[in-house]
């Protein structure tokens, strides 16, 4: 059937910020979509709220809304656009939901928007438990026994019948948030209230447990004739009971025979006719029962997920792409197959080489966090590997993580894999309670003389899995014990996988010293081509990966290639942001005239999209494995300042491999990097710092602490996102810091600042060729130093810092990129107190903040910079300065908490974030308050509020209650800060703190009395009840403000609202509105242009 | 020497004699992994002659399995060829076509192997049906079931067998060679033309005894060479195809509903068509292609209730999709 012609304009759901369990997978499949609608000539209009993501690029969409992806912000949009369609399965579980809710209010039928993909009925089948366990009856498949519960004392009868374990899943809720398994009666309680309370319809289904059990997945697609594929199979390593987002998984199923694989695909058919998905794509989750294999079907989604991501990229199939097409009418038979281009889409891909998925964890940022692996996820990221074996993946796979293991290696003491010994006693209680380091007690265990069938006991992970496993360890054994290994020997070693610097280990030499001799041998990888047929068809589509095997099918591009490193798994610190940069630099080239090259390892990026570049190595981002596919396509050069921190640590050792680096050199990069050498230039170019000196020792630490004076800012060297950084106020905490948080030696040097307290601070985000820099914009932060500028809001253009300040940071913006010979972008951080301008950090590199700073102004900085780095002048591509905006920008950060239980939610200098929002609006206040709605923290307009703060703070708050109390706010504050605002004139209520008695804050929260917390901590008495407060406040979704400078703009904002409606303006018109634009919607930017052209997102 | 890219099933595809006397390449890299048990069987023997795989599994998880792949090929003599890239030698076969084969030790064939290899024959002209099919007739199922279908075994999966008597039918398995008049003793309601190996213009003795049994209106249904064998008795034509069709996930498509079925898949020969027609058989018509390569993957008798697929409606290994055709064959024996 042909597409359809009666839909003109289709609406399409982002997923919103990221967050643990909706990440970059729906900007990859939300930019398929737009893309694939687009090509179809269909006018699309797109809202999401993350300015981090490719499909917010205004070259991408019709209309671009960075607005809340909220049922009621939504709505505006439609209003507005007036869609025909409303496609809701490409953004996560928060599109769903935001579709769901304006079905149900009468929105679309009162606009005529028609739901495309999944309608209204199959949504609610496949999410609501009882009608799905009813379906699933009616097909004659079995569900797991459960009851759906909406209070306590149904779950009480529920447990009766079910028993212990059981497990507890929140309706509605995504990556099973709130989820969680109880062994007893006062777990049980306790997870039963806290998933009602997080399920947007107060219901949760209380289920069997099948922990232990093995675990699939199978993704479907179905056309509206009802032809049905199944486009891949994917198995856990990790049994029934760990997310499958936490999961090791691997694909295809590696343990399933024909007949039950058969017996699993017609089910799954089965499914997706009956929950009624008229065209696009689910995902089914499968226990097995690894006894019996009685099969039971644990969920569907009937939309894209973080598994059709993987499944996309592990077979080649695009599946969002594909799904946007069939929700517009086509079949599966009249589209083709994106990588042979002769076959067409209606078919079921076939692998010859083995997928493996590793969840990336970030609990090191966490550390009261409970690392117990659960049905809730908790990774923040994955990498996947590709190789012609399970072993060879497996261990690609984890170098691919970054977390300094270069393949299955245990960590250097007990500790690192989370053991208290390593007796089989203590090892086997270890292995029984999944960790993210239990595939590497594993590995102990396996040394330590444990066999396969005592580790399988202990796990229930599948003995095929660990067997594979203890032939990697047999295989070292032998590698290590072996005479001079030969080039037989060192193959056979790559062949499973095996990184250059483990055998280096093994043999006891160094890295580049094992690599030197394999190299003599002429041991070199090959690369092969994902092509979705098992080379059954010609294939022209150079999606690679490298295995040790004999054919070569990568053809070389030599001098016209240009290599981009990508920014590997996604982590705190390390996300989004950084695939915008390397997508949009990576177009950038190819509209040049070059032909790009990505290497990256993780699946659920746009920069892992076949499409997007001219080849495709999907590779971990190691030394070892850049070095052998640059020595095979000798390109022009190698982009290393856009993927964060992973290409930029291997920066050194590329060049020094006679890999040509292209922008700024690494040279420049070391001196920005190592502070030494940074202070001398700071100091050459007059420019203030803060007090500092860097120790290789605990000892010298204290010295230059006690010389420059507390309180002090300290961090190991070389790190991104804040890791172990912290603001220590005397020499006890400086010692406990060492001892708790980070390392200190010769090769692990720590940096110590004098830390700025009550300073503003500044981001500059700039573009220099080497002669000339432009200033891409000024942002500054909400929060005040001290707050990791990841986790801090900040507005653009500043609002509050004077114009002088702006002036001379922009000036040393320029001094530091000239003097550096950036080129490409830079980054500049920026503290200023008492009129004096700091600077914190230089960045030579692309940055957290590229994005938003290019969406806000809409200039697009990735893109000059690849023109800059390939030798074009600003002058030349006529990049204008810093462009004035008339209206106000603002980021704001979101964070994991609700995730993760036991968590403080106070800010401070480590990154903590998952993610981000933009509010865009003609005011501070209003671009404030779309930000905070977009982070899930919609401020009030009338209600209760509720302060309390430390002495510090008194004077600060007390405008900041006033205007609330003008407004109409009833005020609550705890003793000290009510008597100090009484006596200021504001009626404040006393409320008792937690450990004077009740009602305490927390009971007001929970009886919904207040409708925002303005928190300072009180110091260390009442830690325990400032933690109390915040985290009620957290659960009850009331928001909540612990720096004085965002209850401030929280008060701008709540005023905003109150004096008129919001409204909502795409991005293209944003930028009309900037003066001097004569621009088309998507068409700014002068002579640009013409060098780097345009639209290349366009199909 | 052939390549299949059945992702599961390999016991299936080791035991199918349509593979008699072939050396099979598995495209999925990992094979062994869940044993082999005693209900997977296509046939009682392994039917290929080699197998080449890139790697074997040597531990094998799986709550049916009874042993590993590994001694099970051993014990019956089948050589393995493992640490095989796998990729390239399917590559090689794509472009240079399906061809013949032999496993020898060393690293470089000796004069002694090429010229084994030279002597051994092509698969064109070669009729490996009469070396595939039972030995003598052989009955299946419950006596008292409804439907009575005789078989003709020219190299038949014994999944097929599992289908008919799970529909309620007994089933006669009859001798390649078997005249017709002895099918017509049995005194069946419908006649089942069955999978086998080699080239169906080889099994020329076939063609009369099929014309003549269904002039009568005697409901026919036919598998894969039991397919090539309808359209060569009705005057249509058969050609090898360059490197054939063996896997799980071809898509076909029903040209009277438009849908399209995913199909499991075996063969290297293929009836010529054109449009609908079959060229030298007025009276068939194509009811299937394939979406990949076009070419004929279904007939029909234009009068006759003969119907045929040139794919694995049993499947085994592979997807069910095309189950129903089975259906469609008994519903012809109830309008009887």
């Amino acid at each position: 059937m042909p597409k359809r012609t009666d839909l003109k304009t289709i609406l399409i759901i982002g997923s919103g910020p990221i967050v643990i369990g909706q990440a970059a997978e729906f900007d990859y499949s939300g930019t398929q979509a737009v893309k694939a609608l687009r090509e179809e000539g269909y006018r699309v209009v797109l809202v999401n709220s993350n300015p981090a993501t490719i499909m917010t690029d205004p070259e991408l969409a019709d209309r671009t809304y960075i607005e809340p992806v909220t049922a009621e912000w939504v709505a505006r949009v439609i209003e507005r656009e007036r869609p025909d369609a409303l496609l809701p399965t490409m953004g996560g579980q928060t599109a769903l939901n935001v579709a769901m809710a304006l079905a149900e209010d009468g929105t679309l039928a009162k606009y005529g928007v028609e739901l495309i993909g999944a309608d209204q009925r199959a949504i609610r089948m496949a999410e609501d438990r009882r009608e799905f366990g009813l379906a699933m009856h009616r097909i004659g498949l079995r569900v797991p026994q459960g009851m759906v519960v909406g209070s306590p004392d149904q779950a009480l009868a529920a447990i009766e019948a079910i028993g212990y374990p059981a497990i507890i899943r929140p309706s509605f809720t995504l990556g099973g948030t709130g989820g969680g398994v109880a062994y007893n009666r006062a777990e049980y309680e306790e997870r039963i209230a806290r998933a009602l309370d997080l399920s947007p319809v107060h219901a949760a289904l209380v289920e069997q447990s099948v922990l232990g059990w093995k675990e699939f997945e199978l993704e479907v697609m179905r056309d509206c004739r009802d032809n049905v594929v199944v486009i891949c199979s994917i198995e856990n390593f990790d049994p029934m009971g760990v997310h499958t987002g936490d999961s090791i998984t691997v694909a295809p199923a590696m343990t399933l025979t024909d007949r039950e694989y058969q017996v699993m695909r017609d089910a799954a058919i089965g499914i997706i006719r009956e929950v009624g998905v008229a065209a696009g794509g689910c995902n089914i989750q499968f226990a097995v029962n690894p006894t019996n294999g009685e099969m039971l079907v644990i969920e569907m989604n009937p939309r894209v997920s973080r598994s059709s991501a993987l499944a996309s990229k592990a077979t080649g199939f695009p599946i969002a792409r594909i799904g946007a097409k069939l929700a517009v009418g086509y079949t599966l038979d009249e589209l083709p197959n994106d990588i042979t281009k002769t076959t067409p889409a209606s078919f079921e891909p076939v692998l010859d080489y083995v997928v493996v998925k590793f969840p990336r964890f970030a609990f090191e940022k966490f550390p009261l966090a409970d690392v117990t692996l659960t049905i809730q996820m908790k990774s923040v990221g994955e990498s996947m590997a590709i190789g012609r074996t399970f072993k060879e993946a497996f261990q690609k796979g984890i170098r691919a993580l970054e977390i300094d293991r270069l393949g299955w290696v245990t960590g250097a003491t007990l500790k690192d894999d989370r053991l208290e010994g390593e007796d089989a006693a203590s090892l086997k209680a270890a292995l029984r309670t999944p960790t993210p380091e239990r595939i590497f007690q594993i590995k102990r265990a396996m040394l330590a003389g444990l066999d396969v069938s005592e580790i399988a006991e202990c796990t229930a992970i599948d003995p095929w899995f660990l067997s594979q496993l203890a032939e990697l360890v047999a295989a070292e054994r032998e590698f290590a014990a072996a005479p001079a290994p030969d080039a037989a020997a060192v193959r056979s070693m790559k062949r499973l996988g095996f990184s250059d610097r483990q055998l280096a280990d093994l043999r006891g030499m160094g890295e580049d010293e094992f690599r030197r001799q394999r190299w003599a041998l002429d041991v070199h990888p090959s690369y092969k081509m994902v092509d979705t047929c098992a080379g059954e068809f010609p294939s022209s589509t150079p999606y690679l990966y490298s295995s040790y095997d004999d054919e070569n099918e990568s053809e070389p591009l030599g001098e016209q290639g240009i290599v981009i490193l990508g920014s590997g798994p996604n982590r705190i610190g390390q996300g989004v942001e950084f695939d915008y940069c390397c997508v949009r630099a990576g177009l950038a080239f190819r509209e040049m005239g070059y032909r790009t090259i990505m290497i990256n390892c993780n699946p659920e990026t746009v920069s892992t999209d076949f499409d997007i570049s001219d080849k495709l190595y999907f590779e971990p981002l190691t030394v070892e494995d850049v070095l052998e596919i640059v020595r095979l396509e000798r390109p022009r050069g190698v982009v290393v300042q856009l993927g964060g921190q992973t290409p930029l640590k291997m920066a050194k050792a590329l060049e020094a491999a006679g890999v040509p680096i292209l922008g700024t050199s690494p040279e420049a990069i070391d001196i920005a990097e190592d502070r030494r050498r940074f202070e001398e230039l700071t100091r050459s170019l007059g420019v203030a710092q803060p007090a500092n000196g860097t120790a290789m020792s605990e000892d010298q630490a204290v010295a230059v602490a006690s010389r420059i004076g507390y309180p002090v800012l300290v961090r190991p060297s070389y790190v991104l996102g804040g890791r172990a950084m912290e603001i220590v106020y005397d020499e006890p905490s400086l010692r406990t810091y060492f001892e708790t948080a980070a390392r200190v030696s010769p090769q692990h040097p720590v940096l110590i600042d004098r830390f700025l307290e009550d300073a503003f601070e500044a981001d500059v985000d700039a573009l220099c060729d080497g002669r000339r820099c432009v200033i891409g914009g000024v942002m500054q932060h909400i929060e005040d130093a001290g707050i990791h500028s990841g986790d801090s809001a900040c507005v653009l253009p500043p609002y509050l810092i004077r114009e002088t300040e702006v002036a001379r940071m922009r000036e040393h913006t320029r001094q530091f990129a000239l003097s550096l010979g950036v080129v490409g972008l830079i980054n500049v951080q920026y503290g200023i107190k008492d009129g004096v301008v700091y600077v914190l950090e230089v960045n030579p590199r692309g940055s957290r903040t590229v994005p938003f700073v290019s969406k806000a102004t809409g200039v697009p900085l990735a893109k000059l910079a690849a023109a800059v780095m390939i030798g074009k002048s600003l002058d030349e591509l006529a990049v204008p300065d810093e462009v004035a905006m008339p209206y106000v920008a603002v980021k704001e950060a979101v964070f994991p908490f609700a995730k993760l239980p036991n968590v403080d939610t106070l800010l401070g200098p480590e990154m903590r974030s998952t993610g981000e929002v933009m509010g865009i609006a003609d005011s501070f206040g209003m671009a404030f308050a779309k930000a905070q709605v977009g982070a899930d923290g919609a401020l009030p307009l009338d209600g209760g509020i509720l302060v309390t703060v430390n002495d510090h703070d008194k004077p600060t708050v007390t405008p900041i209650v006033r205007r609330f109390h003008e407004m109409g706010f009833r005020i609550l504050a705890t003793d000290g800060t009510a008597r100090y605002l009484n006596a200021r004139g504001i009626p404040a209520e006393r409320v008792l703190k937690v450990h004077e008695g009740r009602p305490n804050p927390a009971d007001l929260i929970v009886s919904g009395e207040v409708q925002l917390l303005i928190n300072t901590p009180l110091g260390k008495l009442t830690q325990r009840d400032d933690y109390f407060i915040r985290r009620t406040a957290l659960q009850h979704r009331v928001p909540y403000t612990t720096t004085m400078s965002a209850a401030s703009a929280a008060c701008d904002a709540v005023l905003a609202l109150r004096s008129r409606r919001g409204t909502v303006r795409c991005l293209q018109e944003w930028y009309q509105s900037a003066p001097g634009s004569r621009a088309a919607p998507g068409e700014r930017r002068t002579g640009a242009e013409s060098e780097v052209g345009q639209g290349a997102l366009r199909p | 020497m052939v390549f299949t890219t059945n992702l599961t099933g390999y016991q299936e595809v080791f035991t199918d004699p349509s593979y008699l006397g072939q050396i099979v390449v598995m495209t999925a890299p990992m094979i062994g992994n869940y044993g082999i048990n005693d209900e997977d069987l296509e046939s009682t023997r392994p039917q290929v002659n080699g197998v080449v795989v890139r790697e074997l599994s040597r531990a094998h998880s799986s709550w049916r399995a009874g042993g590993a792949l590994d001694d099970w090929l051993a014990r019956r003599n089948v050589p393995v060829l493992e640490g095989v890239d796998t990729r390239k030698l399917t590559r090689h076969i794509r472009s240079a076509g399906a061809m013949r084969g032999i496993v020898a030790e060393g690293s470089e064939p000796s004069p002694q192997v090429k010229a084994a290899l030279e002597a051994s024959p092509h698969m064109e002209g070669q009729d490996l049906a009469s070396q595939a099919t039972v030995s003598g007739e052989r009955l299946v199922g419950d006596p008292g079931a409804r439907h009575h279908v005789v078989a003709y075994d020219f190299g038949m999966k014994e999944n097929i067998l599992r289908v008919f008597t799970s529909l309620n039918c007994r089933v006669t398995v009859v001798p390649a060679a078997t005249p017709a008049a002895r099918v017509r003793e049995l005194k069946p309601d419908g006649l089942f033309l069955s999978n086998g190996p080699g080239d169906p213009a080889a099994v020329e003795y076939a063609l009369p005894v099929i014309r003549e049994l269904t002039e009568g209106g005697l409901p026919t249904f036919g598998i894969c060479l039991g397919h090539q064998l309808i359209g060569l008795a009705f005057g249509g034509e058969t050609v090898k195809l360059p490197y054939g069709h063996r896997g799980g996930n071809h898509p076909v498509r029903d040209l009277e509903t438009g849908r399209v079925l995913i199909t499991s898949q075996n063969h290297g020969f293929a009836v010529r068509g054109t449009g609908k027609d079959v060229p030298g058989a007025k009276s068939l018509e194509v009811t299937h292609r394939n979406l990949n390569d076009d070419t004929v993957e279904g007939l029909k008798h234009r009068e006759l209730p003969i119907s045929a697929v040139q794919y694995h409606p049993e499947a085994s290994p592979g997807p069910h999709d095309a189950r129903t055709h089975f259906h469609e064959f008994l519903q012809a024996l109830d309008s009887q």
